[in-house]
């Protein structure tokens, strides 16, 4: 959704530099729309549409954004359970990701996964997912793919990169250890891009981990080349992370990068903060990337109005409501059709009251 | 038709399904080089590359993460995980991400990965390489659970486990690898996932088990009197069970004793036991008994004979339930 096109910048000049402003103003549009999308979502959480638990996303848009946008539509994507960013950035309908949340047939997976649960398949999403850490072996694998592809199967000769996102909770988990372990081993490409919000949870980041300042260090370990991103400006997300990228995938290995960035909500939306103060949450919101990039298009590459911004979020207010609209009016799974669907492929007997296996009804969205 | 053993009868119908699909690939701890820890995929990484048949890192959490990511992306990974115990690293990778995807993902995305693990005891090897922990992954909606006990069904159902679209756990009971030789046929054959084999047939007494104790039940045939007529049978897929072979033989006996090597606590002799008591309550002679491990840890060698459900307690057993 986020692909950039680009001219070679001029020497001298930043990567960003040679984006077109078409791509730039599709940038700030998705980050916007995530921004709106969360400020959405987490209004339908306090009124209860949306059940279980909800991880937002506001604060971090460069991250998704500018990551994605470095890339290719086939490159592999998977992430954690703060995934609706990543979702929206890969090109989710946002009504699919509403709806999942609201626990309705129209959702990407009919509702029955929630908000930790994005999965995209023609977007090359392959999940959130809810245990800290668990998706890093994945995003090895992924890569695995990738190059089992070009090399053995021979049935492309593209070269592709995986990105698998993590929070910095996840530096500590065993899985996450064993996942570089095997990328730097099997040189795999796949870039972890940690987004370092600074809490796991409650826990700041200097009393979880080790080295808090030098996470690169940690990758070294494993042979792995690492980078640090100023994750509030997307555009610096672009400049330092697509040559990284673009390194890792011609040299088909693996990437670390501590993506510096910081959640304005809590970690999910039962969250009393007593970690930080107000004036950090604001002291971030002043460097806040949406604002930075409005300010770069308007004052710099001068392809932006005070009345086309103001046009341009109207049009996404619009299209989330929508949105929301959507998930409202839609229908919850139905019991007969849908809670004994989709768990294995033989039908079993004792597995279900039915007594057979039933693919559910597939999702027009997606 | 050649005979062959249970690990001659996997390695080539690992073989045989790396050769046919290009998407199979073998990874674990010393799987290629060593040919793995009982040689099950000996000439396998000399056949088809250090490619296709990955030695990994010793980490299990890992070697089963990265081969549900490879399954996402299509592939056919068939990991090795060395023994049961160390299965439990990538519990977290089984139960919470492969049983998972399909419902997750609205049937979009499946896992066809078949994870091989020997298992049980009767090997004189210590607890974690001895246990029969066959019930933990049939409580895990979405995985499939197979543990066959002669090479022929070996071979039928790890091509047929390979082929699946979804997640399966291939148990190997190790006390068999070696144990005996039968004709397995060199084509290409399927043994169905979720049907169970009537080993005997027989009219007075149904003894459902699976895996090693299925030897220890033939066994006790023998020594039974002549005019005993049991019915055997080996479950093969322990989830999804088949529960309509069961229920018939039930039905036709009246009595019914389950044999399994793991502990009898929550094991699957107290869900046989209770899909007996659901569908053949009124044609039941006696209460189903149950012929297991205790409710202990698995003892090293010197009592390892007296935990696991050796012929003489299922003598006892069938006995008891005939005289009820």
């Amino acid at each position: 959704m986020s692909q950039a096109t680009t001219s070679e910048p001029a020497a001298g000049k930043r990567p960003s530099d040679g984006l077109s402003d078409e791509t730039l103003l599709k940038w700030l549009y998705d980050m916007q729309l995530i921004r709106e999308f969360e400020t959405r979502t987490m209004q339908a959480y306090q009124q209860a549409k949306i059940g279980g638990f909800c991880h937002i996303y506001s604060g971090q848009e460069a991250c998704a954004v500018g990551t994605i946008g470095s890339v290719e539509h086939d490159d592999p994507v998977v992430t954690a359970y703060r995934d609706h960013g990543h979702a929206l950035a890969r090109g989710m309908d946002p009504k699919a990701c509403m709806a999942e949340m609201f626990g309705k047939i129209t959702g990407c997976a009919k509702g029955k996964g929630g908000s930790m649960h994005m999965f995209d398949k023609p977007n090359h999403l392959y999940g959130g997912h809810g245990i800290v850490g668990a998706q890093t072996p994945l995003g090895a694998g992924l890569a695995f793919a990738t190059k089992y592809e070009r090399e053995v199967l021979k049935t492309t000769d593209k070269k592709r990169v995986c990105l698998c996102y993590l929070g910095d909770g996840a530096l500590n988990q065993g899985a996450f250890h064993e996942a570089q372990n095997l990328a730097g081993l099997f040189s795999l490409p796949v870039i972890y891009i940690v987004e370092n919000n600074g809490y796991s949870m409650g826990t700041s980041i200097a009393r979880g981990t080790t080295m808090p300042d030098q996470l690169t260090l940690k990758a070294k370990g494993y042979g792995i080349e690492g980078l640090e991103i100023d994750g509030m400006s997307v555009l610096d997300v672009y400049d330092k992370f697509k040559p990284f990228a673009d390194a890792c995938r011609d040299e088909q290995r693996p990437g670390f990068v501590d993506l510096k960035t910081y959640r304005y909500q809590g970690h999910s939306m039962s969250d009393p903060q007593k970690y930080r103060t107000k004036d950090e949450v604001e002291e971030f919101k002043n460097r806040d990337s949406i604002a930075n990039l409005v300010d770069h298009l308007m004052n710099k590459r001068e392809c932006l109005s005070e009345d086309e911004w103001t046009e341009m979020q109207k049009e996404i207010r619009e299209r989330v409501k929508e949105a929301v609209k959507f998930a409202e009016e839609s229908d919850a799974p139905g019991v007969e059709e849908e809670l004994y669907s989709d768990v294995m492929v033989n039908p079993s007997k004792n597995m279900s009251p039915i007594g057979k296996y039933i693919e559910g009804a597939k999702n027009p969205l997606l | 038709m050649p005979e062959l053993n249970l690990v001659q009868a996997i390695n080539q119908a690992l073989a045989q399904e790396m050769e046919r699909d290009e998407r199979v690939v073998v990874l674990g701890e010393d799987v290629g080089l060593n040919g793995g820890v009982f040689r099950v995929t000996e000439g396998l990484q000399a056949k088809f590359g250090r490619e296709r048949v990955v030695d990994t890192p010793l980490a299990e959490s890992g070697i089963i993460g990265a081969s549900i990511g490879l399954a996402m992306a299509d592939m056919r990974p068939v990991p090795e995980i060395q023994f049961e115990g160390f299965l439990g690293p990538a519990y977290d990778q089984l139960v919470n991400h492969a049983a998972r995807f399909r419902t997750r993902t609205r049937g979009a995305i499946t896992i066809p990965m078949t994870v091989r693990v020997p298992v049980g005891g009767g090997i004189h090897a210590p607890e974690l390489h001895s246990d029969s922990p066959e019930a933990i992954y049939s409580h895990s909606p979405g995985l499939k659970v197979l543990m066959p006990s002669t090479p022929y069904d070996a071979k039928g159902m790890l091509l047929a486990a390979i082929r699946d679209p979804d997640p399966c756990i291939f148990f190997e009971p190790k006390r068999v690898y070696r144990s005996f030789k039968e004709e397995v046929p060199e084509g290409d054959y399927e043994v169905p996932i979720g049907q169970a084999k009537v080993v005997s047939e027989g009219d007075d007494i149904t003894v459902v088990t699976w895996g090693a104790p299925v030897f220890q039940c033939l066994a006790a045939m023998d020594e039974l009197p002549d005019d005993v007529s049991v019915e055997l049978i080996d479950l093969r897929t322990i989830y999804p069970m088949d529960t309509d072979t069961i229920i018939e033989s039930v039905r036709k006996t009246g009595r019914c004793v389950v044999v399994h090597e793991a502990p009898r606590t929550a094991g699957m002799g107290a869900e046989i036991a209770t899909v007996i008591q659901e569908a053949c309550f009124l044609h039941l002679e006696a209460p189903v008994q149950r012929v297991t491990g205790f409710d202990t840890v698995m003892p090293y060698y010197k009592l390892e004979l007296d935990y696991l459900p050796e012929s003489p307690r299922i003598v006892q057993a069938v006995r008891e339930c005939l005289a009820y």
